[in-house]
């Protein structure tokens, strides 16, 4: 199995539907330019810049467009540079693309991707570091995806590409040069299946996205202490495989989840919300969250981290759960 | 054996004569149902002389082509051919609906028909039209997406960020533009700050005209001309129709509110549609009764089926959610 970046596996998803049905294609902005977009702009001189098409800067105007191409049988991928950028165009991505099929009594489909790079680390601010997953997930008609790895970023795109519905399909942008094992082939990974990242007894880390690695990392470090700490990623948030997410619980008793979006209404609630009415007789302590304070994400490079998760508090957290008597 | 030039184009007029026909009685009609209460719920925007800008546009599209209309979109599903029984029992809220109870009259589409549906978020199906367009370039079939819309979302950002892309991708995109003077109550002489919306397509690069909205024939060759320069690759054009709303914005609004009075509203009535194009037509008393007594029969057919059709199970509320 070949090692590549996370950013690599994106491109090969891509290239590999791209081939496989010429109804899909690309969008955004600057997706063609190679000194902005490499990620896409092999695609460009592969396909062509019909297929993959830059945009103005006009995010209502294009992700609009992209659901109208969907509902005349195209399968659009929007590249959205940054998540940030959807609130410009949240009527389409709230209102429209996910409600149409409804709406219309099932005389339309929308299948459309939206690629949704984000995240904060990296000194962008308030409204260029933002992590959004949670408030897709609570559009019914959408569904979102949140790869915390190459091999999930390339089977959970390619599924993401196949669905016949609206997709949100969040990349941190601090994983993209992580590197990881993925097989070679047509691997298409299935919405709806949470992974186990890391086996362990005693407590278990729920991560979403960039808090993955950040959960396998305080796992290693519990781990010196002599405490086995099992690692679980949902994968896709909506759906949810609350059931997946139960069967790792009950086994341990014990339960942090940890996201790097803002903690209030997070995706955090929504899996402890159904974990404690789920297990409410077998938990052992209370679940813990880690996500982002509640403040927009500031620039400084201390203040951003003091706002951010990290493996110290997941760390801390897991602690906290497991001295809980 | 084929027709003459001349018998089709009376027969071809005659379809269109009756269509505005249908159109202003199926709305009537509604209004009436409406205020009975009890039988459509939520609220209906009626188009009520308008009916020259739907008929002038759908008549100059085939099937293939595409509408996406507005949350007052009655006419223009029925100018595009939507099946009468099927929209009244949408209204109706009844399960055969052409949207399955889900939509209401606000989202009305009949996509076998070319109707990509009513958009009731004010200017939000002139982006889709524009993605639609995108698609009908890349299938290279010649075929034509016309957004409707009105005075009020020519204000909107969604009808400037998609004017610019049809025009910097020429798509084939036909911007048809309702100037009905009023968005709900505002009066478009205070919200938009030139006097002819088509004048706007100037900052695109495009072709803008302005039309008599309330002569069916004018709209037509219009809307024929942008067509046959969308299909040929030319790009969008910008229409506006100065056309005129009968009644009142919904349901609560009364027909001459506190923003116009019945001198405005009976100049405009002193132009309808109907009756300058019965003129236009030269139809006689005759054709016109004849016409009238087929859309009532198709009418009392479209209550009838929605009467007898069942309400929805409440669990039904689960399904076309995903496809």
């Amino acid at each position: 199995m070949p090692n590549i970046k996370f950013s690599e596996a994106i491109t090969e998803a891509l290239r590999e539907e791209m081939e496989r049905d010429e109804k899909v294609f690309v969008m955004g902005e600057d997706v063609s330019t190679p000194s902005v977009s490499p990620l896409t702009a092999e695609l460009a001189e592969r396909f062509g810049t019909a297929r993959v098409r830059n945009t103005p800067i006009s995010e209502l105007g294009f992700t609009g467009a992209a659901v109208g191409a969907a509902m005349a049988g195209y399968r659009p991928v929007l590249d959205m540079r940054l998540v940030d950028f959807t609130l410009v165009a949240m009527d389409p991505i709230a209102n429209q693309a996910p409600k149409l099929r409804y709406m219309l009594g099932g005389q339309v489909s929308i299948p459309l991707v939206i690629r949704t790079p984000q995240g904060g680390g990296v000194q962008n601010g308030p409204t260029h570091g933002q992590a959004l997953e949670s408030w897709f997930m609570k559009i019914p008609g959408l569904k979102v995806a949140v790869p915390s790895d190459a091999a999930d970023a390339k089977g959970l795109l390619k599924t993401a590409i196949r669905d016949d519905n609206p997709v949100i399909f969040t990349e941190y942008r601090s994983l993209y040069p992580s590197v990881g094992p993925v097989p070679e082939g047509d691997v298409a990974i299935p919405f709806g299946k949470a992974a186990v990242k890391r086996e362990g007894s005693d407590i278990t880390l729920i991560g979403v996205g960039s808090e993955v690695p950040h959960c396998l990392e305080a796992a290693e470090a519990l781990a010196s202490d002599g405490i086995s700490a099992e690692v679980v990623d949902p994968r896709t948030i909506s759906p949810l495989d609350t059931e997946g997410l139960a069967a790792s619980v009950s086994k341990t008793g014990r339960c942090v989840v940890a996201e790097q979006g803002h903690l209030h209404g997070g995706v955090g609630a929504e899996i402890a919300a159904a974990l404690q009415a789920m297990l409410f007789g077998s938990l052992k302590a209370p679940i813990e969250r880690v996500a982002a304070l509640n403040t927009p994400i500031p620039v400084q490079p201390k203040m951003e981290a003091f706002v951010l998760p990290s493996v110290e508090k997941i760390t801390a957290a897991a602690r906290k759960a497991l001295d809980y008597a | 054996m084929p027709e003459s030039k001349g018998t089709f184009r009376k027969e071809k007029l005659g379809e269109m004569y009756r269509t505005m026909v249908r159109i202003r009685r199926f709305e009537e009609m509604a209004q009436e149902l409406f205020e009975k209460g009890g039988i459509i719920r939520g609220g209906i925007h009626v188009s009520a002389g308008q009916e020259a800008c739907s008929v002038g546009v759908c008549s100059a599209l085939n099937n293939e082509d595409a509408i996406l209309t507005t949350h007052r979109g009655h006419g223009h599903s029925i100018a595009k051919g939507t099946r009468l029984p099927e929209m009244m029992a949408e209204l109706f809220g009844k399960v055969t609906g052409l949207c399955h109870a889900k939509g209401g009259s606000m989202h009305i589409a009949d996509v076998s028909k070319g109707h990509y549906g009513a958009h009731s978020i004010v200017g939000s199906n002139m982006p889709m039209a524009a993605g639609i367009g995108l698609a009908f370039q890349f299938n290279g079939r010649g075929q034509v997406a016309v957004p409707f819309f009105g005075d009020g979302a020519s204000n909107q950002g969604a009808f400037h960020e998609s004017m610019n892309l049809c025009a910097i991708w020429k798509l084939p995109v036909v911007f048809f533009c309702e100037n009905n003077h009023f968005a709900s109550s505002t009066r478009a002489d205070y919200s938009t700050s030139v006097e002819d919306i088509s004048t706007r397509a100037q900052g695109y690069g495009s072709p803008g005209i302005t039309v008599d909205g309330m002569d069916v024939l004018a709209v037509h060759e219009a809307v024929a001309e942008a067509v046959k320069r969308a299909r040929a690759g030319e790009g969008p054009t910008l229409i506006e129709a100065k056309t005129y709303r009968y009644y009142g914005h919904s349901r609560l609004d009364k027909k001459f509110g506190s923003y116009r009075d019945e001198a405005e509203w009976n100049k405009w009535k002193a132009r309808d549609p109907l009756t300058v194009a019965e003129k236009l037509f030269g139809l006689t008393e005759t054709e016109i009764e004849g016409h009238q007594a087929a859309v009532e029969k198709e009418l009392a057919e479209a209550v009838a089926f929605a009467e007898a059709s069942p309400e929805p199970e409440p669990e039904m509320a689960l399904e076309d959610i995903f496809g």
